[in-house]
């Protein structure tokens, strides 16, 4: 059951931010609902106000420029995988958008707010993280760029202060010769490990120039794994397959896994390694 | 739920226009109301079933404007404006819609729990892919849980439901 709420309906961003101000922790920001109201229906959190900003216009476009790809904050899952601009120049992430949850949640669910509640067990910020993607923070006096890595500061928490909102998610178009994979695994509900790997070759198509790994789901956080990122960067395709499995582990160790119902920090931990060779190998044929 | 609850003097109400199943409404409601308790306590269409309440298994399908979504998390005054299809509404002058035919004749259920959201969530797939293969079926109807069937009869009585609604018959009667 749901308990008695004010609902507030903003027209602009500094509306919404003079809300937040005014009221505080007892307004919290609501676009698609789909994570806020589980929490509200089961009497975890209770929020006097909720301040709907879907009534703001423009923060539901995905437009590409400056070399980068620009995703309104209240884009929908179904909206960014069906997206022609993403399915042609990040189809990576049209695909992992294509499997967030279930087609219900994917229709009304957003981007904005998927990023904004930090539920560890999702899949886009990893994908994310492991993109290089920027987020905007928006208030009534003014806006800053925050690198995803930033934005995360714990389960369920972000660096957002009270009265700002997040209005956009900047991902730089990929370089020549690379590619993005993401994989997760679970038997429950919700992903219980998700990997992300970029990975951009050298003109010649063998060396590896730029790698960027992120595992999601298993910790508190998505984290980007720079200990596979230095082990990857200036290795041949052959020297990098090779150091894989070193790397796979390492990507474990490093990924802050905890025991839960999804399973144990070992488990998790191999599963890490093992999406991690396979998302190196797919992105790895994509880059060729 | 919320009708038996007291409500305060100063409660806040939405004026929420809406269409379902083709007829208007006008309704005042508090914006915690949730659309699965307005569509069933308030216009008593009880096809829509809550189940898991979480979003998961898809008991609680309705369209609105086309496209599925769960009643059980959604606030009605989301609604608002738009068109909302229940179970209710399929038949047209007393002849079933083909999916419901197709259920019946392929046994896509068995207790009927699951089926008005695995019939709704279906009508919204042929719209957008209506020849769909197994796979993208299955794609589709993931977040629709059934705890009798085993998924085979219900994929069985979609492929069919297609075939039927992709026939140039059906078209004609369409149109």
């Amino acid at each position: 059951m749901l308990r008695r709420f004010r609902l507030e309906e903003p027209e602009s961003i500094g509306q919404a931010s003079e809300l937040l101000a005014r009221h505080g922790e007892s307004a919290r920001i609501y676009a698609g609902g789909t994570e806020l109201l589980l929490v509200m229906k089961e009497g975890l959190a209770h929020y006097e106000r909720l301040v709907n900003v879907k009534k703001i216009p423009n923060l539901d476009q995905i437009k590409q420029g400056n070399g980068a790809i620009f995703l309104g904050a209240l884009t929908t899952h179904r909206e960014l995988a069906a997206s022609p601009i993403l399915r042609q120049h990040l189809p990576a992430f049209a695909e992992m958008e294509g499997n967030v949850a279930n087609v219900r949640v994917r229709e009304v669910g957003t981007i904005g707010g998927n990023l904004c509640f930090g539920e560890p067990h999702a899949d886009p910020g990893t994908l994310l993280l492991a993109l290089g993607a920027k987020v905007t923070a928006a208030k009534a006096a003014g806006r800053r760029e925050i690198a995803l890595e930033k934005f995360f500061t714990g389960a369920y928490e972000n660096c957002l202060e009270e009265d700002e909102l997040l209005t956009e998610i900047r991902v730089p178009l990929l370089p020549a010769h690379s590619a993005a994979a993401y994989l997760k695994f679970g038997y429950l509900e919700r992903p219980s490990v998700g990997v992300a790997l970029f990975l951009a070759l050298d003109g010649a198509k063998k060396t590896v120039a730029d790698a960027r790994a992120a595992v999601g789901c298993v910790g508190p956080t998505a984290r980007r794994i720079e200990a596979v990122e230095s082990m990857l960067r200036g290795k041949s395709l052959e020297e990098a397959a090779r150091l894989l499995g070193e790397a796979g582990s390492a990507a474990g160790r490093a990924a802050d896994a905890i025991s839960d119902l999804h399973g144990s920090k070992e488990y998790k931990e191999h599963i890490v390694g093992v999406l991690l060779k396979r998302a190196f190998e797919r992105a790895a044929q994509q880059c060729r | 739920m919320a009708s038996l609850m007291s409500k305060p003097r100063d409660a806040q109400t939405i004026p929420v226009s809406f269409i379902v199943n083709g007829k208007s409404y006008e309704l005042e409601l508090e914006p915690h109301e949730l659309l699965l308790d307005v569509i069933r306590d308030r216009l008593g269409l009880t096809g829509v079933k809550r189940s898991c309440d979480v979003e998961v298994c898809g008991a609680c399908t309705l369209l609105l404007d086309g496209r599925p979504v769960s009643s059980c998390t959604l606030p009605a005054f989301e609604a608002r404006g738009k068109e909302v299809q229940t179970i209710e509404g399929l038949a047209q002058n007393g002849k079933l819609h083909p999916l419901q035919q197709s259920f019946i004749e392929h046994g896509g259920f068995q207790c009927g729990f699951c089926t008005s959201g695995m019939i709704l969530t279906a009508k919204a797939m042929l719209k957008e892919i209506p020849n769909p293969s197994e796979e993208q079926i299955k794609h589709f109807m993931h977040g629709n849980i059934c705890r009798c069937t085993g998924y085979k009869k219900i994929v069985e009585s979609i492929l069919a439901a297609a075939k039927t609604m992709r026939a140039p018959s059906a078209a004609a009667r369409k149109s």
